[in-house]
């Protein structure tokens, strides 16, 4: 059985239908990029898979439970995380808040504890602070060390993107959604957080759907690749396959003129 | 010569503000106090010191933090001089303009008391003579200020703090002392300094801060880095409760009474602050539940109570009081679950009317007694002892104590996961959703531990004044305690009290006199001129949190890590060009 099956995804906004019918499934382990040109829905896709919109009809069975028109939160909950495609961390949060607050959904501790500083607070509150450093410390020591109590928004851009992955991760997430993870990021970086996809997997175990315009990325980290236009699913299949596909050069890939290049 | 750009400015700006302060008629008002007997009365005071700070800017001209500021006294003098002069002619222009005609029915303080006071009881002739000699004057030494020395700046600035603090404060200062032969030598028979303390105050104070230039920076930075230093701060803290487990066994009923208006607001300001400061709820209608707080333990505990009256313990009726606020914080978060900003403001503003006019409709009077409101509400009865208004020296401690309990939970909410997860939803409500808050849970707890907080306040109000109308719960009381809040600092504990110190302690809350009592006719005017400065010049607050605060200077912070990413670059670059 799939991680994450959907079927006949709908969702319009007015006139524009931003996905129209899409099925998609990946099983746990996977990492399937969805590619397409702009406006193709992949981010509308991300986000009725997240919640943030319901759809108008199709099904989402994520881990055996329908998921379709959940909150936010509680799919969450359930095990799917997300970044997003312009950043959004909590910029005056520390660092290390930011990945603690990630956490939410994992704890549990309310008022009455803080209040009186019960034993099970103090050791969630400890917990807490030690799964963030640890999960912080993947990303070596970008993210660490003096970092940790530095507000987000100092950060580089690069590092605003890892932290939120950080963030994401901290929700302990079985599948992760990640929107554009390495725009405006440069070269050597690009190829940095390429690796660090495959570690999310393979160190980890989560299973990766990341929307990706890098094509070189996009055959480095995916084992298989879905390719949106209009809202429709035109293409799937691995890299190889998808490249080639003449639908697919049609809409988005476009003809190389000259040179082949990747 | 033709007038530097800033003094023309800065001179027709005081002049404007001059004529302004003599047509609302605060120089009358104020003339009535003796700041310095029988030289200096706060009317006079309202009317050179804006006058000084104007020429102080004008001397002061550009800012540019590039260049080192020039200062240089003569050329400092004579700009602020001629900006009082220009303040002087604006002034005068003002009377002569004014005097022809009878504007009583429109500023009824356009008046003979006015003119008074700006001509110096010396006819409007040679008195406009007069003003502008001494604003000039007055806007020289502002401008001189300007021009003189750090360390004889902060002397000056000093003494006159001290001498205006010591003479405003006489009430409390001489209810500290208590003999009255030591008051007799500070002040005067009918208010105000004696000339010569005054002198010895100021003096005192320019050679203390003379003497120990720099030395307080120094301390400060000592008690938060060192070993003995962070020993030294916990014994200061210590000293500081101490004080004020004291102070109001020190002072006299007046003063007590103040102070327990106070705790009320700062019990009333730490509520709103958890739903406005941490959550970031803009509530406007928080005094609803100060209502039900009040209302609450007055129908539970009063035998006059219309319908109900259980007449039960003031300590009894506590619980179900908090019960009541946590319901009503539920009632008025459940609908405005949804809603943002703007919004959640106006709606609320609305509840919070809804309330109070609900107590006064037919429908409820048969409960809460409509206009007549409910009466002979006992104290907090206590064993043998029954602590109420009556007895502030003992009331203000009832007060402390809820004070405490609720700095105590608002310092714990503020660093827990409750804590951070406001913190989230007050910066990006869906990202907050998005990874796993639910924000309607964390909504609700805000409100309703805002509601109770305000409830505590509600019940001990009540209990103080033996009487609850509902014009004690209007609109401004939820106005006020927002500007308290805003003013003292989003977000932090001690930003509140300050604010609350400050606003209604000094200058009076919305239905109470503060100590200065000559403000309270403008104290409105005057919370709405803070409020302007504070939104321009220091948004954060007096005393802000530390997230807030960079949260309002995100713009520059950014600035300051681009530069420091510029070189943080070229570091990381090299390092990993090295491995």
């Amino acid at each position: 059985m799939p991680l994450l099956d959907i079927q006949g995804l709908q969702k319009q906004f007015g006139g524009v239908k931003a996905l129209d019918g899409i099925d998609f499934h990946i099983d746990e382990g996977e990492i399937v990029s969805v590619i397409g040109p702009n406006g193709a829905g992949k981010t509308s896709f991300f986000n009725v898979i997240s919640g943030m919109f319901s759809p108008d009809s199709g099904t989402i069975v994520f881990d055996g439970d329908h998921v379709a028109g959940h909150l936010p939160n509680e799919i969450t909950k359930r095990g799917i995380a997300r970044t997003f495609q312009n950043v959004r961390l909590f910029p005056n949060l520390t660092v290390l808040e930011n990945v603690m607050v990630g956490q939410h959904c994992r704890t549990k501790q309310g008022l009455f504890g803080t209040i009186f500083q019960t034993k099970a607070e103090k050791a969630e509150e400890e917990m807490i602070e030690t799964i963030s450093k640890e999960i912080l410390s993947f990303f070596g020591t970008r993210l660490s060390g003096y970092r940790h109590d530095q507000p987000a928004f100092v950060l580089s851009y690069a590092n605003r993107r890892r932290l939120e992955i950080a963030r994401a991760m901290a929700t302990m997430p079985k599948l992760l959604l990640l929107d554009e993870p390495t725009a405006g990021m440069n070269p050597k970086e690009t190829i940095e957080l390429t690796q660090l996809i495959g570690k999310l997997r393979s160190e980890r175990g989560i299973t990766v759907v990341l929307i990706e315009h890098d094509m070189k990325v996009v055959r480095d980290v995916s084992d298989r690749v879905v390719v949106l236009d209009h809202g429709v699913k035109i293409a799937e299949g691995d890299y190889e396959a998808v490249s080639t596909n003449e639908d697919v050069i049609e809409a988005y890939l476009g003809r190389p003129t000259g040179d082949t290049d990747d | 010569m033709r007038p530097d750009r800033y003094s023309r400015k800065w001179g027709v700006v005081a002049g404007i503000v001059v004529a302004f302060i003599g047509a609302i008629g605060m120089l009358d008002s104020f003339n009535n106090r003796m700041m310095i007997s029988p030289i200096l009365s706060l009317g006079y005071i309202a009317l050179f010191l804006p006058i000084a700070v104007f020429g102080y800017l004008a001397a002061r001209g550009e800012v540019n933090i590039l260049e080192e500021p020039r200062r240089n006294v003569a050329e400092g003098a004579a700009k602020g001089g001629t900006a009082g002069f220009i303040a002087g002619l604006v002034a005068v222009a003002f009377m002569v303009v004014t005097n022809p005609y009878n504007l009583n029915e429109f500023f009824p303080n356009i008046n003979s008391a006015m003119y008074e006071i700006m001509t110096f009881a010396l006819g409007l002739g040679i008195g406009s003579v007069v003003l502008i000699a001494a604003l000039a004057g007055v806007g020289a030494l502002g401008g001189a200020l300007y021009g003189v020395g750090d360390q004889m700046r902060g002397g000056i600035l000093r003494a006159v703090g001290w001498i205006l603090g010591m003479a405003l404060f006489e009430l409390v200062i001489s209810d500290i002392i208590d003999v009255r032969e030591i008051v007799r030598l500070i002040y005067a028979r009918g208010g105000g300094l004696q000339v010569w303390s005054a002198l010895v105050i100021g003096g005192l104070a320019w050679w203390l801060s003379v003497r120990y230039k720099g030395k307080s920076a120094q301390f400060s930075e000592m008690a938060k880095t060192s070993e003995a230093g962070s020993r030294l701060r916990y014994s200061l803290i210590g000293l500081g409760i101490l004080l004020l487990v004291f102070l109001p066994m020190l002072v006299g009923g007046i003063v007590n009474e103040l102070l327990i208006n106070v705790a009320l607001f700062i019990l009333m300001g730490l509520g709103l602050n958890i739903v406005v400061g941490l959550a970031g709820l803009l509530d406007l209608g928080y005094v609803a539940f100060f209502a039900v707080g009040a209302y609450g333990m007055a129908v539970l505990t009063s035998p006059l109570s219309p319908t109900l009256a259980p007449m039960l313990n003031w300590w009894v009726a506590l619980p179900i009081v908090m019960i009541l606020a946590t319901i009503a914080g539920i009632l008025v978060g459940t609908p405005v679950i949804r809603m943002r900003g703007d919004y959640l403001a106006i709606v609320t503003l609305g509840f919070g009317e809804i309330v109070r006019i609900l107590l006064l409709s037919d429908w409820l009077t048969p409960f809460f007694g409509g206009a007549q409101g409910i009466t002979r509400i006992p104290g907090v009865v206590t064993g043998p002892v029954s602590i109420s208004g009556t007895s502030p020296e003992l009331f203000i401690y009832m007060t402390m104590i809820f004070v405490a309990i609720a700095a105590y939970i608002s310092y714990r909410a503020q660093n827990s996961r409750v804590g951070r997860a406001w913190a989230a939803m007050r910066e990006d409500e869906d990202v907050a959703e998005a990874i796993g808050i639910s924000t309607v849970q964390a909504k609700l707890l805000a409100f309703v531990l805002g509601a109770v907080i305000a409830s505590f306040a509600g019940a001990l109000f009540s209990a103080k004044v033996g009487t609850v109308f509902t014009n004690s719960f209007d609109v401004l009381v939820s106005i006020i305690i927002l500007v308290v809040v805003i003013v003292g600092g989003m977000g932090s504990i001690r930003g509140v009290a300050f604010g609350a110190l400050m606003l209604i302690g000094v200058l009076g809350g919305p239905k109470s006199q503060g100590l200065l009592t000559e403000f309270s006719e403008f104290k409105l005017l005057i919370y709405g001129g803070i409020l302007v400065y504070m939104m321009l010049r220091r948004p954060e607050g007096l005393l802000p949190s530390v997230r807030r605060s960079r949260e309002l200077h995100a713009e520059e912070a950014e600035q300051d890590a681009w530069l420091d990413r510029t070189g943080e670059f070229v570091a990381e670059d090299a390092e990993e060009a090295t491995t």
